[in-house]
C-alpha cells in the first residue's frame, strides 16, 4: 500500500517533533508537505535539509501547492488562534481529515487507547495537551473499574521544553486538561496543575495522577493501570509507572471538602508516571512533547487503517 | 520620620499553610476586621497556594477561596483586600470571581525564573483595574541580575510592585541587598519594590528591614509569623522594629501583639517556629510549603523529615512540586528497606 501523504502546519518544536517521527517511524504516512510562516525558521531550515518539500506562506500556501490534492491528513501544530483561520480554510475541503495539536479543541479530544476507535468519522479531532496525552489515560484507567467523582493531575515539565505558545497560554493547558479529564477521563470533576521545572540538567517529564473514586478492590485499580500503561507504551516507549501505586482511605468522618461537589470521602489513588522521550527534536527529557506527537501520530495511522 | 513603608499581611493566605488551610470562615472574618482595625495597608486572602490551591497536592481547604473572599470587602475601612494566584494552578476566570467578591489587589506568582508565564495574568489583571504585583519565588535560586531580568518582564506586562520572595528562607542579609540593588538598576523608578520573607533562618526580620533600607517599600508580614516553614517576617515584630527605626506606619503595635499572642498562637497545632525542620528547608533552600507534607510523608514511611527535605534541594524541586514529596518518601523508603 502506497504511503497517505500528510502535511504539517507548524515549524515549532511540535511539528517538527512530528516531522522527525513521521519521517523515521511511519509505515503509513509520507509528509508532502511542512509548512511554517517564517522560512528563517529552524523548523523549516532542518526540512528543507531533509528533502521535505516546505512551504513558508502558511495555510494558504499549502492550498495552492500542487500536493495538496493528494494530501489526506492534516496536522496543525500552530497555535489555537491560528488554528480557528487554518480550519475556516481547510474545512471546505470535506474529504481530508484534521488533527489539532493546538488548544483550539474545535472537534473533539482524542486521547488514542481511550476513545480514538469512536471518532474515526470526525472531520477535525483535538490532541488536549501534552499533559491531558500523559494523565487521561490513568483517569480512564480508575474510572472503567470505579466511579471517579474527582481527577487532578500534576504535570511538571522541563522549562526548557515548553515553547512560547504554552507560556503565553498557561490557563488553556489547565482548563483545556481538566475538561478531558472529565469528559474523556470519566471523572465528574476534574482539575489539572502545571509546574516548569528550570533545574539544568533539564528534568523529565513527570506526572501524577490523584482520584477519587467509590471504594473497590485495590487490584483492581492497579490491574487497570497496568494494562493501561502497557497500551500507551505501544505508541510512547518511555511511558512508564515510576512508583508503586499508592493507596488511601478518606473516611467519611474525615472527609475533604471539592469545589463544587461538597465534602466527599472514598478511596485515593496516586499514581505516579515518568514520561521519557525519545529524543527526536528535544533531547529525551521533553517527554510532554514526544507524547503529543506520538499521540498525534498513532492517531492519524489509525484513521487510515480504519478506512 | 522617614519614608512610610506599605505593610501587607499574609497570615489569611501564607498562614494557611502552618494549619493545612483550615482557617474557619467565622475567625478569618474577625482577624480581617481587626487586622484593618490595627492599621495594616493590605490584607491577602487565599487557599496557601493561592486562588483554587485547594487540591490532594496542596491540601483541601475548609472552605473555598470564594467562600473565604465574600462579605469581608465590605467590611473594612482602610485596608486593600488582595489575594495571590498562581499561574499553573489558579487562572484567570478565577481572579474574575475574586474581583467580583471585591479584590481590588493581586498578586501574581511565578518560580524565579518563569516570569513570562505570568504575563497574560499581569496584562488581564490591569485590565480588570487592580493592583498588580508580580512575585518572583525561591528568589534564591537565581542570580540577582537574572532576577531582575525576569522583574522587568512583569513590569514590562504591566506590574505596579515586584517582589523579591524568599519562599525557602534561604536568603542572607547581603543577598537581599543584591536582589533589591539590582531591581532598581533594571526597573522604572515609579515601579514600587517589595519583599517577602520567610524566618527559616531567623532572619525574616533583618531581611526585610535591608530590603527596606535599600528601596524596598511594600513589606509582607504575618501575626506571630503564621506561615509555611518557620513563618514569614512577623507582623508584631517587624512594627516594633519600624517604630525604634522611626519609620513611619500607620500600625498600632500593641493591638497586633494581642491578636498573634491570642488568637494566632493558640491556633498552631504544629508550632510556627525555627526547629529542626524548618532551619533545614532555610539551609537546603527548599520550598516552605513543604514542612507539613514532608512530615506526613516522614511519618508514613519511617523516615526523617529533615533527609526528604535535603534530597528534595538536591532534586531542585521548586514551588508545586509537592507530589514530589511522596516521590522522594518511597525512593528513600526503598533504599532503607533494601539496605
Amino acid at each position: 500500500m502506497d504511503k497517505v501523504k500528510v502535511a504539517i502546519i507548524g515549524s515549532g518544536n511540535i511539528g517538527t517533533d512530528l516531522l522527525i517521527k513521521i519521517i523515521r517511524q511511519s509505515d503509513t504516512l509520507s509528509v508532502a508537505a511542512f509548512v511554517g510562516i517564517d522560512p528563517e525558521s529552524d523548523g523549516l531550515k532542518r526540512a528543507e535539509r531533509m528533502g521535505i518539500k516546505i512551504i513558508s506562506s502558511g495555510v494558504d500556501g499549502l492550498i495552492n501547492t500542487e500536493e495538496w490534492d493528494d494530501i489526506k491528513i492534516i496536522f496543525d501544530a500552530t497555535s489555537a488562534k491560528a488554528h480557528l483561520y487554518n480550519w475556516e480554510k481547510i474545512k471546505t475541503y470535506t474529504e481530508k481529515k484534521i488533527i489539532d495539536l493546538t488548544p483550539a479543541a474545535i472537534g473533539p479530544y482524542i486521547v488514542p487507547p481511550v476513545n480514538l476507535s469512536t471518532l474515526h468519522h470526525e472531520n477535525n479531532v483535538n490532541m488536549v495537551t501534552c499533559g491531558g496525552q500523559a494523565t487521561i489515560p490513568m483517569v480512564y484507567a480508575v474510572s472503567r473499574v470505579a466511579r471517579v467523582k474527582y481527577a487532578e493531575i500534576v504535570a511538571s515539565i522541563a522549562s526548557k521544553s515548553a515553547g512560547p505558545g504554552t507560556r503565553a497560554n498557561i490557563d488553556e493547558f489547565t482548563e483545556t486538561t481538566a475538561k478531558a479529564i472529565e469528559s474523556i477521563g470519566g471523572a465528574e470533576r476534574g482539575k489539572a496543575i502545571i509546574i516548569l521545572n528550570p533545574a539544568e540538567p533539564p528534568l523529565v517529564m513527570r506526572d501524577t495522577i490523584f482520584t477519587l473514586s467509590e471504594i473497590v478492590d485495590r487490584q483492581l485499580i492497579i490491574n487497570s493501570v497496568n494494562q493501561m500503561v502497557e497500551d500507551v507504551r505501544k505508541y510512547v516507549p518511555g511511558y512508564e509507572l515510576h512508583q508503586e501505586i499508592q493507596f488511601e482511605i478518606i473516611d467519611e468522618e474525615n472527609p475533604i471538602y471539592i469545589e463544587n461537589l461538597g465534602m466527599c470521602h472514598g478511596l485515593k489513588t496516586m499514581i505516579m508516571l515518568k514520561v521519557k522521550g525519545a529524543g527526536h527534536y528535544l533531547p529525551e527529557y521533553a517527554g510532554n512533547l514526544d507524547i503529543m506527537t506520538s499521540a498525534a501520530k498513532i492517531t492519524a495511522e489509525m484513521l487510515v487503517n480504519m478506512q | 520620620m522617614k519614608n512610610k513603608v506599605y505593610i501587607q499581611d499574609v497570615t489569611l493566605r501564607d498562614g494557611m499553610h502552618a494549619i493545612k488551610h483550615s482557617f474557619g470562615k467565622e475567625i478569618l472574618t474577625q482577624l480581617a476586621i481587626a487586622l484593618d482595625q490595627a492599621g495594616v495597608d493590605a490584607i491577602e486572602i487565599a487557599h496557601g497556594d493561592g486562588l483554587s490551591g485547594s487540591s490532594f497536592n496542596y491540601g483541601f481547604g475548609k472552605h473555598t477561596d470564594k467562600e473565604w473572599l465574600s462579605g469581608i470587602a465590605e467590611q473594612l475601612q482602610n485596608a486593600v483586600l488582595t489575594t495571590l494566584l498562581l499561574p499553573g494552578i489558579g487562572t484567570i476566570e478565577d481572579l474574575k470571581v475574586a474581583k467580583d467578591l471585591g479584590v481590588k489587589s493581586v498578586r501574581i506568582a511565578t518560580h524565579c525564573t518563569e516570569a513570562d508565564i505570568a504575563i497574560q495574568h499581569i496584562a488581564e489583571a490591569r485590565k480588570m483595574g487592580l493592583d498588580v504585583g508580580g512575585f518572583l519565588m525561591m528568589a534564591h535560586m537565581n542570580t540577582p541580575k537574572n532576577l531582575a531580568k525576569q522583574a522587568k518582564i512583569m513590569e514590562d506586562a504591566g506590574a505596579h510592585c515586584v517582589y523579591v520572595t524568599d519562599s525557602a528562607g534561604a536568603l542572607l542579609m547581603h543577598e537581599v541587598e543584591e536582589r533589591v540593588d539590582a531591581f532598581k538598576l533594571e526597573l522604572n523608578s515609579d515601579t514600587q519594590i517589595g519583599i517577602h520573607c520567610h524566618h527559616n533562618l531567623s532572619l525574616g526580620v533583618a531581611n526585610t528591614i535591608v530590603a527596606m533600607e535599600k528601596g524596598a517599600y511594600r513589606l509582607d508580614a504575618s501575626l506571630a509569623g503564621m506561615g509555611a516553614g518557620a513563618g514569614n517576617s512577623p507582623l508584631e515584630v517587624l512594627i516594633a522594629v519600624l517604630n525604634k527605626m522611626g519609620v513611619e506606619h500607620n500600625c498600632d503595635l500593641f493591638r497586633l501583639m494581642d491578636l498573634a499572642d491570642d488568637i494566632i498562637r493558640p491556633m498552631q497545632e504544629r508550632p510556627v517556629r525555627v526547629d529542626r525542620e524548618t532551619l533545614s528547608l532555610g539551609y537546603a533552600g527548599v520550598y516552605s510549603s513543604f514542612l507539613l507534607h514532608a512530615e506526613k510523608a516522614a511519618k508514613k514511611y519511617g523516615l526523617d523529615t529533615r533527609d526528604i527535605l535535603v534530597e528534595l534541594g538536591n532534586r531542585k524541586m521548586v514551588g508545586g512540586q509537592e507530589d514530589m514529596i511522596v516521590d522522594v518518601a518511597l525512593d528513600m523508603h526503598k533504599k532503607v528497606n533494601h539496605d
